[in-house]
């Protein structure tokens, strides 16, 4: 969604908005690539230049399938002073954090994604730089905005260096993946970063995309970027299965993850679906002893945009009532095309318990503030 | 209870007992390379022989693989579920060879057993004409083949293959089905040629399984951004063992998307929510649904129609025990429709 908004507009909205909001989706850019370059050694500067970053699929720039938008924002988020959109703090202020009283914006930086990385050395690099660079140009300016702890998290190793490097930090509210990861994201290669995760007590967040080097579908590469957006449901559901029929929640009971960018109303039909074959397998993962939508209850949370937009609304609140309404958090993918305006994004009315709990309470709930 | 209603039973699975049932039915060269190269099963890995889900314990013969011969099929589902007519969806794996040829040889042979050992001696029988899907030209060969005889009702693949079904490369298989009046039907399972999920090899039987549905999902997407539904006006596709209480959440986010994105599919002009409830059904079990009959109720009305439920028992597959394969609190109408109305309007063959 594309919206212009002038100063007295900006203020009028806030007024509509009244509540102080969270927002579990912000993207903060590099203006350009080198951006990057003052948190890299000279050693990875000269390997970003001769080439590049060499991510897991064929393209040396730019997305595997191409965006429905120029760097998939709206057109409006171009920053007066130049550079990409969401790369400017302080238009970023301007368009978003004051208009929206936004009082805590979470920012999940998408570009680079150290996991993409071929190289791991590389990997490893890029994401203590992206955490230096989020630090010092987001979060010690501007207390509204709290990080990510990027790993670079095909490497698991490195991945728990990096996390015990900025658990302590209180700028950082959670640790970033993104859900195309290289193996289902429940097997064992991940499990020290949850195990890290849990011992700081900082929830994983799992944003959609990503390139793991596996197709966007169990079927093979499709041929459209509408059928990859659609895939990230699909492939957040393939991971949030691994999760669970693995044991992670069983092996780290006060781990908490939030799904965010994947929708959420696919989650009540796979969960009975788990439920109803878990039964059935008990003999094949006795570890699980609870059935999964338990599980699913007591530690995942999912972010609400792109909201699902059924044709009659009301049934919108069915989804709403099964997933559980402390676990859906508001977020607007700030400044990205599908953006969802606090105000016009929610098809259905809530009322002001369940209205409290989707755009503030739920959020400062996970992430403890 | 569903006996005295004449239901259609749309997914039921009769089992190759053995590579060797075949020979009779294999030109001689295929015949003696079965032998020569010892060949294995084609058991794919979508169904274990032995897991719970491959077969209801009560179905389970003492020794050899389930729903292998006519007698159990007669005894275990259709007198006892008094079934009108059953569809026989053979699950023996003609689409695992990665060789072309011997994918087409498997098929013609699993058809023409099917034919001869089930369709010949019961008038309840129908079934789906297996295809060697690894080259749309030898399927195609096969389709012809065999479409003159009216009790093959449907054409049938597994919903991952080696490319997305909605891709142009698999249209003039859409093409020869529409040419007859024979509905694509797409199974779950895999022929392996990616991981099992779309974020790589899962570990467990129960993760491919549920994952199944999760690439029924993707499948649609591709048919509907592919615009095979608008390319084959007459085709109907039937998703058999993909569960469908996924379907409207699917749905709300495609339609979402392809409101963004029409300038890239702009073929696809119309609601695609409106398409699938046109022209895709979706067999009953298993049922991955809530318990309370209120929850039911309402996934029948997020689906937005009470015709793409075609009854289903899977049969020998473990989806439900006892007698009664029906969720509970559906109406009467919706039971009669799910049970006849919907397979017959759906299989031109069965009208």
């Amino acid at each position: 969604m594309n919206i212009h908004v002038s100063e007295a507009e900006a203020k009028k909205r806030a007024a509509r908005i009244g509540l102080a909001i969270a927002d579990g989706d912000v993207h903060p850019a590099l203006p350009k690539p080198q951006a990057i370059y003052p948190y890299l050694s000279q050693r990875w500067r000269d390997h970003m230049d001769t080439y590049g970053m060499i991510p897991r699929h064929q393209y040396q720039a730019g997305p595997a399938y191409p965006k429905g938008n120029p760097d998939a924002s709206r057109r409006d988020s171009y920053p007066p002073e130049g550079g990409r959109p969401g790369s400017s703090l302080s238009f970023m202020r301007a368009q978003h954090l004051d208009p929206n009283n936004v009082e805590l914006g979470i920012l999940n930086p998408l570009a680079p994604t150290p996991g993409n990385a071929q190289n791991l050395e590389l990997s490893a690099a890029l994401a203590t730089a992206m955490n230096q660079w989020q630090l010092a140009e987001w979060l010690e300016p501007e207390p509204r905005l709290k990080g990510s702890i990027m790993p670079p998290y095909e490497d698991a190793a490195a991945s728990v260096e990096e996390i015990n490097k900025w658990a302590g930090n209180p700028h950082f509210a959670q640790i970033l993946l993104l859900s195309r990861t290289a193996e289902p994201l429940g097997q064992r290669r991940y499990w020290p970063i949850f195990e890290a995760a849990a011992n700081h007590n900082l929830p994983i967040a799992i944003h959609a995309f990503g390139y793991g080097g596996n197709p966007v579908t169990s079927g093979g590469w499709p041929s459209f970027y509408i059928e990859e957006m659609c895939g990230h449901a699909q492939c957040c559901q393939a991971l949030l299965a691994s999760m669970v029929l693995e044991g992670v929640f069983e092996h780290f009971p006060t781990l908490k993850i939030i799904l965010v960018e994947a929708g959420f109303a696919w989650l009540p039909a796979l969960t009975w679906r788990l439920d109803k074959h878990w039964a059935k397998f008990k003999g094949e993962i006795p570890h699980l002893k609870r059935p999964p939508s338990e599980v699913i209850r007591e530690h995942v949370w999912l972010t609400t945009q792109p909201m699902e937009e059924p044709d009659i609304r009301r049934h919108l609140k069915d989804t709403w009532d099964w997933i559980g309404d402390d676990r859906l958090i508001f977020a607007t993918d700030y400044p990205h095309w599908d953006y969802d305006d606090p105000i016009e994004a929610l098809p259905i009315r809530l009322d002001d318990e369940p209205r409290r709990k989707l755009f503030r309470e739920n959020a400062r709930t996970v992430y403890g503030f | 209870m569903i006996r005295g209603l004449n239901p259609i039973d749309c997914d039921v699975h009769p089992n190759v007992p053995g590579l060797k049932t075949l020979l009779p039915f294999m030109e001689p060269y295929w015949a003696d390379t079965l032998v020569q190269r010892g060949m294995h099963e084609l058991d794919s890995i979508s169904y274990p022989n032995n897991s719970p889900l491959t077969a209801r314990a009560d179905w389970r013969p003492e020794t050899g693989k389930p729903a292998t011969t006519l007698e159990q099929l007669q005894s275990q589902l259709l007198d006892p579920f008094g079934i009108d007519i059953a569809i026989l969806n053979c699950l023996y794996g003609v689409q695992l060879p990665f060789s072309e040829d011997m994918g087409a040889a498997y098929a013609r042979a699993v058809n023409d057993w099917i034919v001869k050992e089930w369709l010949d001696r019961d008038p309840r029988l129908r079934a789906s004409i297996l295809i060697p899907i690894q080259s749309p030209e030898l399927a195609i060969a096969e389709i012809e083949r065999l479409a003159g005889d009216k009790r093959f009702v449907q054409i049938m693949t597994l919903v991952a293959g080696e490319t997305m079904l909605g891709r142009r490369h698999h249209w003039p298989i859409y093409e020869a089905a529409e040419r007859h009046g024979l509905p694509i039907a797409i199974h779950a399972g895999s022929s392996y040629r990616n991981p099992s999920t779309a974020n790589g090899w899962g570990s467990y039987h129960i993760e491919d399984y549920v994952s199944q549905a999760i690439t029924f999902q993707s499948q649609l997407a591709s048919l509907l951004s592919e615009g095979a539904f608008r390319k084959f006006p007459d085709l109907t596709f039937v998703m058999l063992e993909s569960g469908f209480t996924w379907v409207p959440a699917f749905l709300w986010r495609f339609k979402k998307y392809w409101r963004g994105l029409t300038m890239e599919i702009p073929w696809v002009d119309r609601s695609p929510v409106d398409i699938v409830r046109e022209r895709v059904r979706f067999s009953l079990t298993p049922f991955d649904g809530p318990q309370s009959e209120a929850d039911i109720t309402k996934i029948f009305e997020h689906l937005g129609s009470d015709e793409l439920v075609l009854f289903s028992t899977d049969y020998p597959h473990w989806q439900f025990d006892g007698n009664d394969p029906l969720p509970p609190g559906l109406s009467d109408d919706l039971v009669r429709k799910i049970l006849v109305d919907n397979p017959r309007q759906t299989y031109a063959r069965l009208r």
